[in-house]
């Protein structure tokens, strides 16, 4: 499947500030992509830059195989769920849906119409008067409708309760199954990305640290415990992206393709939600890593 | 996306309609008593009489005070209609939509944000003509009578003719024109600025001072003024002036030929082309010097005044043009709005 998003040396300079440096990577097609990142990890700017909100400073994006927001096209073809979901405040549910339809040729409104049905919202109702929740859903239904190939969604939940969190996300996941779009959805929560992405991303400052099918990640990486051991002695098909040592006992969090065998070793899987982290505070490279490990041993 | 813009416009159209709609009605009310007085007062035909002053003046005294407020209002509403549109249409059109953050909404559905700007701008901007034109229709048809009136009374008096410094803005076309341009200027300023109460300032700031500078050093140059020269008789020469430089001219007589004209300077020469210099004429600068003595001594110099004017017959060329610059610099501000929100982006 060839790449939703695909950048190369991307950055973008607010005054002297870089909200995105040197950002390469490439999103595949046909998946539910996590991207995720602290707050500041640049997440909103690669974002605003896919959907053409922004222009980059420097690098180049394709979205789709195109410059974002090309031509009338390919602003079709890609849906965008903005922060905070903005809507007009003093227009209707039903109003919006009159614009979505006025602004895009393959609008889908028996789609959208069933939507706002099933989420039981008033068309009459003025968007300004709706809850968080509610406004999400009615952005999730106007991004949802004009048919598009590529789902983006900015931090769609951060704002919402539990309850309605969860229902955005079924929403989300309902959707992606009836119509096999590519989803990328950016969120500094792992626990509402472990529930339906397939892919994740992991992006601090501007870095993308790691990438792949969730199902992939979660079979690589597994916590040893045991006796404290020096982190040399690991073999070099285990890779150590995070350790801790009390003065008995060592944890490693590892990388590895094959199975681990050392019978010293306590083996468990690790959480989405762990294994984020642990990328998240990662030293910055390998060059950084390696002397502070010196003064582990 | 023009069925959208129209959508978003509505609260503000209404407004606009319910403004013009009380307007009209009290113009309505009141206009035919005011053509009723016109009408009776002769003054339509007073030119064949030669008596114009006099029934101008005998007529405005005989209009109501409420009459005389309300075109005073009136002209004064018209100055504020394209004031307020720029401020109010016009500055927050972008603005609100950074502010609320729909903008991320709107330029990511399938419209490029050139149409949707274009769409704005079309929707608003003859919604902002169509409203200043409407009010400028009423209040020309409403103030006809005094116009003339006053105009005649007044002696071409530069405030009060209809091509000049004052009417001349409010009357016909030109409202059409600087409504226009006031729209785009909010627009512009809105899209440069980006918040909605500094963009307001700006576009008031900024247009009312078009408003004052340029009928006071543009407009007059428009067209290359018409020159006349008016000899002068011994009565004109009691009406003395300063002029530049110490010199003292001759104020011309009130010509029936130039009513309604806009006098813009007239200069004094004596009968072999040159300036008059007053101090030339002892009879008239002496310590003791008779009013009489002095216009006999003057009578000799066959005294004669240049005066530069635009001819009242100029009035609608002068409609024509201020409306066509105002409504050409609409369009180039526009057009500078559709390339900045393209080239920009959000950041």
């Amino acid at each position: 499947m060839t790449a939703v998003i695909e950048t190369t040396g991307l950055g973008k300079q607010y005054g002297r500030k870089w909200a995105l440096r040197d950002c390469a990577l490439a999103i595949p097609g046909g998946h539910v992509v996590g991207l995720v990142g602290p707050n500041g990890a640049g997440k909103t700017t690669l974002l605003h830059m896919a959907v053409g909100l922004v222009t980059p400073t420097c690098g180049t994006i394709r979205v789709l195989g195109e410059p974002p927001a090309a031509g009338p096209a390919l602003l079709e073809r890609v849906g965008f769920v903005a922060q905070d979901t903005p809507v007009y405040p003093r227009m209707s549910v039903g109003g919006h849906l009159r614009f979505g339809a006025w602004l895009n040729p393959d609008w889908d409104s028996g789609l959208a119409r069933r939507r706002i049905e099933q989420v039981g919202l008033d068309p009459r109702q003025r968007a300004g008067s709706l809850s968080g929740g509610e406004r999400a859903q009615l952005a999730l239904t106007l991004a949802l409708a004009k048919r598009p190939e590529l789902l983006v969604l900015d931090e769609p939940v951060a704002s919402l309760d539990p309850l309605a969190r969860r229902d955005f996300l079924r929403a989300l996941m309902e959707a992606v199954a009836e119509h096999g779009l590519s989803v990328v959805l950016s969120s500094h929560l792992v626990g509402d990305l472990e529930r339906v992405c397939d892919y994740l991303v992991v992006l601090v400052a501007s870095r993308v640290r790691l990438a792949g099918e969730v199902a992939a990640l979660r079979a690589s990486h597994y916590r040893l415990s045991g006796p404290r051991r020096d982190p040399g002695t690991l073999p070099a098909s285990q890779e150590i992206i995070e350790e801790s040592h009390t003065d008995k006992q060592s944890t490693f969090l590892v990388r590895t393709d094959g199975p681990v065998h050392d019978p010293a070793w306590t083996v468990t899987p690790v959480g989405l939600e762990d294994l984020v982290l642990a990328y998240m505070s990662r030293a910055d490279d390998a060059a950084a890593r390696r002397p502070r490990l010196g003064v582990v041993s | 996306m023009i069925r959208f813009s129209w959508v978003q416009f509505r609260v503000q159209a209404a407004v606009a309609a319910v403004a013009l709609a009380a307007f009209a009605v009290i113009l309505a009310a009141t206009g035919p008593h005011l053509f009723h007085l016109y009408d009776t007062s002769g003054v339509a035909t007073c030119q064949a009489r030669a008596d114009c002053v006099s029934l101008a003046s005998s007529l405005v005294s005989r209009i109501p005070g409420f009459y005389t407020t309300m075109y005073f209002l009136g002209t004064g509403i018209l100055f504020a209609v394209p004031l307020l549109i720029g401020a109010f249409w016009g500055a927050p059109l972008i603005t609100r939509e950074f502010e609320t953050g729909t903008v991320r909404l709107a330029w990511t559905q399938g419209v490029t944000r050139g149409r949707w700007l274009t769409a704005k701008l079309a929707v608003v901007g003859l919604g902002a003509m169509a409203t200043a034109g409407l009010f400028s229709l009423l209040l020309t048809w409403w103030a006809g009578p005094l116009d003339t009136a006053t105009a005649l009374k007044e002696n071409n008096s530069i405030t009060f003719i209809r091509l000049g410094f004052v009417l001349f803005a409010t009357r016909d076309i030109t409202p059409i024109g600087y409504a226009a341009f006031a729209f785009a200027l909010g627009v512009t300023a809105g899209i440069l600025i980006r918040r909605t109460i500094p963009a307001m300032a700006v576009t008031l700031a900024v247009f009312a001072a078009v408003q004052i500078a340029w009928p006071v050093w543009v407009r007059a140059h428009l067209i290359t003024p018409a020159q006349t020269v008016v000899a002068l008789t011994a009565a004109d020469t009691a009406n003395l002036a300063q002029g530049p430089g110490n010199t003292v001219m001759v104020n011309p007589p009130s010509l029936p030929r130039l009513s309604g004209s806009w006098i813009l300077n007239f200069r004094t020469i004596e009968g072999a082309g040159h300036a008059f210099n007053v101090a030339t004429v002892p009879a008239c600068v002496a310590r003791n010097a008779n009013v009489g003595v002095c216009q006999a001594a003057l009578g000799p110099l066959h005294l004669r005044d240049v005066i530069a004017y635009q001819p009242a017959s100029r009035f609608w060329a002068f409609q024509w043009y201020e409306t066509g610059i105002f409504v050409a610099l609409a369009v180039a501000l526009a057009g500078f709005c559709c390339w900045w929100i393209q080239r920009r982006r959000l950041s």
